[in-house]
């Protein structure tokens, strides 16, 4: 790279160089208007990366703003690192989920990897101790080496990274569809625990106080990842691949514990991590947030390589830096505290009055601009959006209903579907267990986790079905959330409220923008009925692979409840032979973006399952209230594949068997993905309890001891052994990974 | 008795460790920063797992070059018991308390779910409490868990009965099915799966907790002798 | 200054389960010729020249290094600059 402080303001106006940064004409004209003069390179880097759709959500802002974010519990809302719900006892829970889409795409190990180490961050430098894991993934189809490849590295680094700081990644989903052949998704939540007292805010308050960064040294890698992440990966992505940064777990397991031990301290005025957009995000959110300025002399910046210029080191986004605003005259007592684990802090900066962003390096002024341009006046875009033709075509179509002879040769193949087929290779890859408090560990509807030293419990969860998005991306936008809360309460937990990881193609293909906002609309008021408020959450735009192809709409709703008493907690399977069958709630012919759809035709077309908010909720409610009295023995909510898929899903575990009867005509019966449904089991002593507890719920068969899953219907309908049926699920994925293509 | 916790950097299971003595076993315990650890006031030493160092270079390597582990071989030596689990087994061969070493699982894949482990002795003060051949669910997280020693050490081991415990259905290429064994004095275990992590019915199993009363009862008898 | 230049391998007979992978790998990509692969470690130890390097490099090696259960070392010296 040439030395970049040869580039002159007049050459960036002339030349058009902010355009190789991701600026667009009209916005490099209301950066010289906002300064009164050209930017030069270093601030027009800054601007660059702070006016990017990943720190400013210029594109989406206005649908943000549709969710609620409100709620009686809600201590924290979107804003800071991580939203934050109290759950009593002066204790809250800490959450969010971010995507590191773009730089898995390109190196998966190091991309995953990094985006573990960045939700952490945000979670820890909130003052939380992080508690679990959880990972949404999507993948394109496993036949191709490419896919098999990121799918390997993708898991591999997310154990690398997760296993080693010892947080437990107890849960998650992984799909595969076609529509991510080119661009998978990676989206990391992580859930932390937090004393009302130690709630931290990422400020530089104190006129005068010194501003000190901690953490890994700062060296060239990714910089311009934030405007990485928001351009469409091409060819070319692959030869950023320098730009893609690269992860140290141990020091980010010694940066937990340090940053844990110093938010005891009383000279700590403020905490961010170093994010996207590295140390010009942070310092600039930082001093904007308390209505401050901000000096900095990057002379003194911990530097891993030689002659770094301004603009490398503030759009570096080398990872494990921490940015500290701490009080004057009491930075040795923080560095102390930061010693003990062989980490350097360092003094680089003082909050200033002028609430401007000042650096100086080697003795000169590098930049000098407001530092609210940076963080909040960035442009906002009201893109125009247009009724796909796709979609029309979709709600004129004659209801589908697929033709099947065999339904067990179909039950079989279903489960061997990627996205239904056990994900136990994966997860079994993750630490699960250390820090000794998972309950319910992955594999179940949502995991469970024990609050140390209380009786209760959090349920946690990452869902998000984008077929049902892409047929009709409000009433899948619904779904997602109302699944997400059927996890919950099938564990036993009330719903407290979500964090949301929204991942969508390009927002300037009005198509694309109107998906977003259906989505968002769909979401918002499926938030508002389930009462979920959104606490915070990330946007990853641009998820277009060579040529154009945009993903399937992918908002991930990523869920965490509270579980008032462990005694309420309730696995998914079935436990005891002779348990009563039920299944809560209505079938219907709808196929709409089912997986039996996608594996039949291969692709997905038709209406989306409807759904009613007000009936999931009581529905919900009721469920939640016979699970809390005592009534049942396990619950599942019924998705993917539908009923048959859902019962053989509940007899895995023990190989029990089941006698069910069913109504209606059998393919809907067996496939249908009818919203609000759930399987449980019942002991027979509380018959009659649970059927005046749970109003819509309907007696099917029983679990049995002889290990055969039987549905009849006027004669048997579809017979066979669970361990032959569990055999096609817990091997499938294993064997397409294995198999050379 | 008053249990040590060697917290290194990087250790990510000593507070699982010491909550599994205080509150399961009920013992005293404290978490000792390996730089201002005094093990002379400890009764006994648990090296906790995780992954010391980063387990850059080798698992367990950095770690058993620090100050810490003179104290720790002080320990083994006067016959105090000691305790390594996962990282810390591997900090333990690192420093040749133990035979052996630790290589990359076989199929080079990072590890977490339940095992059936065979209590292969029981006449230790780590297994007392368990009966001969008893098979006992402990959970494993890990990597580098592939047991190597040669033949001579393997044969070594079977003699003095330094295998204590072993695996049903060998997970990682572990010479022997080995799970866990002692040094010849018996008094230094090391083990892969975690007993830590199975002290409680509520999170799967509780197996784990009669090692660790194990070491309680001997101690107390022992103690009581002597005074 | 010198560059030290250390190859650590491991010892013939013991289990190489990262050199097995590497081998089928290549089989897979037809490269039918590969007999057998073991994977090793390179490191460069930058340190200031003395008398007895040679005697202090072993030292480094067997006491960290390398694990001489299961590894084998070897070095050159070369001149740094």
């Amino acid at each position: 790279m040439p030395s970049m402080l040869e580039i002159s303001p007049e050459q960036i106006e002339e030349q058009h160089v902010y355009r190789e940064m991701g600026l667009k004409d009209d916005e490099y004209a209301s950066i010289r208007s906002i300064l009164g003069r050209r930017p030069n390179y270093t601030e027009t880097g800054l601007f660059s990366v702070m006016w990017s759709e990943h720190c400013s959500y210029k594109n989406s802002k206005p649908l943000l703003k549709k969710f609620p974010t409100e709620g009686s519990h809600v201590l924290q809302g979107p804003g800071e690192g991580a939203g934050i719900i109290d759950i009593g006892d002066d204790q809250a829970v800490v959450f969010k989920i971010e995507s590191h889409n773009h730089p898995s795409g390109v190196e998966p190990y190091q991309g995953a990897a990094t985006g573990v180490g960045g939700i952490l961050r945000d979670v820890f430098s909130m003052g939380a101790r992080p508690i679990a894991l959880l990972n949404s993934l999507r993948f394109g189809s496993l036949q191709q080496p490419r896919v098999k490849y990121l799918f390997e590295e993708v898991v591999r680094g997310i154990a690398g990274y997760g296993n080693c700081v010892g947080v437990p990644t107890v849960g998650g989903e992984v799909q595969f569809d076609d529509a991510y052949n080119g661009n998978p998704l990676v989206n990391a939540m992580c859930v932390g625990l937090i004393d009302h007292k130690d709630i931290q805010k990422g400020i530089a308050a104190g006129i005068g106080n010194t501003v000190m960064y901690v953490g890994a040294k700062t060296g060239r890698d990714g910089i311009h990842g934030a405007t990485f992440a928001s351009e469409e990966l091409s060819e070319e992505s692959e030869e950023k691949r320098p730009s893609v940064q690269v992860g140290d777990p141990f020091m980010e397991k010694l940066l937990i514990e340090a940053c844990l031990d110093v938010i005891q301290h009383d000279a700590l005025v403020g905490i961010q991590d170093m994010g996207a957009a590295g140390l010009t995000s942070s310092a600039s959110e930082m001093a904007s947030k308390a209505g401050t300025g901000m000096t900095m002399n990057l002379d003194h910046i911990p530097q891993r390589e030689e002659n770094m210029t301004a603009y490398e080191m503030m759009l570096s986004e080398s990872q494990e830096r921490m940015l500290l605003v701490v009080e004057k005259g009491r930075e040795e007592e923080i560095a102390k505290v930061f010693r003990k684990y062989n980490l350097e802090a360092v003094a680089v900066g003082e909050v200033t009055d002028t609430k401007r962003f000042c650096l100086e390096h080697h003795g000169e002024v590098v930049a000098d601009v407001p530092v609210d341009s940076l963080a909040e006046d960035a442009p906002v875009y009201h893109q125009p959006s247009r009724i796909p033709a796709y979609y029309e075509e979709f709600q004129r179509m004659e209801n589908y209903i697929p033709k099947i002879t065999d339904y067990r040769e179909t039950l079989v193949n279903l489960l061997k579907q990627p996205t239904i087929a056990s994900k136990e290779w994966v997860y079994d890859q993750y630490d699960s267990m250390v820090q000794t408090n998972t309950v319910v560990t992955p594999g179940s509807d949502a995991a469970v986790l024990r609050v140390r030293g209380t009786n209760k419990a959090l349920a946690m969860t990452t869902d998000c079905n984008s077929r049902y998005l892409y047929v009709d991306p409000e009433v899948g936008g619904k779904i997602a959330v109302a699944e997400a809360a059927r996890n919950i309460v099938c564990s036993g937990g009330r719903p407290l409220g979500i964090t949301d990881g929204l991942n969508f193609g390009s927002p300037e293909n009005p198509e694309i923008f109107w998906q977003m906002e259906k989505s968002v609309d769909g979401m918002s008021e499926a938030c508002r009925n389930l009462e979920t408020p959104v606490i915070g959450g990330n946007v990853s735009l641009y998820n277009e692979s060579f040529g154009g192809q945009a993903i399937y709409p992918t908002p991930i709703v990523g869920m965490v409840g509270l579980i008032d008493d462990v005694k309420h907690i309730t696995r998914s399977h079935a436990q005891h032979a002779g348990d009563l069958i039920y299944v809560i709630g209505e079938t219907n012919a709808e196929f709409g973006g089912s997986e039996l759809q996608g594996m039949l035709e291969g692709k997905h077309f038709g209406k989306a399952p409807s759904l009613d908010l007000k009936i999931e909720y009581n529905r919900q409610k009721q469920l939640l209230t016979a699970i809390r009295a005592g009534l049942v023995v396990s619950a599942h909510d019924v998705s993917e594949g539908g009923l048959s898929v859902a019962l053989a899903e509940k007899l895995f575990e023990n190989e029990f068997g089941c006698e069910v009867t069913l109504e209606g005509e059998p393919v809907t019966a067996l496939f249908s993905e009818s919203q609000s449904r759930f399987i449980v089991t019942i002991a027979p002593e509380q018959k009659d309890a649970f059927e005046q507890s749970v109003t819509d719920a309907r007696l099917i068969g029983t679990v049995t001891e002889n290990g055969v899953y039987r549905i009849k219907q006027e004669g048997v309908v579809l017979e066979e052994k669970t361990s032959v049926l569990k055999e096609a699920w817990k091997g499938a994925i294993g064997c397409l990974v294995k198999s050379k293509v | 008795m008053k249990f040590a916790v060697i917290v290194f950097p990087g250790s990510n299971c000593d507070r699982d460790m010491y909550f599994a003595v205080k509150d399961q076993l009920g013992a005293e315990a404290d978490l000792v920063w390996y730089k201002e650890a005094n093990l002379a006031n400890y009764d006994g030493i648990l090296l906790p797992g995780g992954f010391s160092y980063g387990d850059y270079l080798r698992s367990g390597a950095i770690a058993s070059t620090s100050d810490v582990i003179t104290q720790i071989r002080e320990a083994a030596e006067a016959g105090k018991p000691v305790l390594g689990v996962c990282n810390g087994f591997q900090i333990l061969l690192e420093m040749g308390l133990l035979p052996g070493a630790m290589l990359p699982n076989e199929k080079l894949k990072f590890m977490c779910h339940y095992e059936t482990l065979t209590v292969e002795n029981a006449d230790t003060m780590f297994t007392r409490q368990y009966e001969e051949k008893e098979k006992i669910q402990i959970p494993i997280a890990h990597g580098d868990g592939n047991y190597f020693c040669d033949e001579e050490t393997l044969q070594k081991l079977q003699n003095n009965k330094q295998i204590v415990f072993t695996y049903d259905q060998n997970p990682n290429g572990s010479v022997g099915d080995i799970a866990g064994i002692t040094n010849e004095k018996g008094n230094v275990l090391g083990m892969m799966p975690h007993p830590e992590r199975a002290v409680e019915a509520l999170l799967g199993h509780d197996d784990g907790l009669r090692l660790f009363q194990s070491i309680l009862t001997h101690w107390r008898e022992h103690h009581a002798i002597n005074a | 200054m010198r560059k030290v230049k250390i190859h650590i391998t491991l010892k013939e007979g013991v289990l190489d389960p990262q050199g097995k992978a590497v081998h089928n790998s290549l089989q897979s990509l037809e490269y039918n010729n590969v007999q057998d692969v073991r994977v090793g470690k390179y490191m460069e130890v930058m340190v200031e020249d003395s008398d007895n390097l040679e005697a202090e490099i072993d030292r480094m090696c067997d006491q960290l290094l390398a694990n001489p259960v299961i590894e084998n070392y070897s070095y050159t010296i070369e001149e740094a600059g």
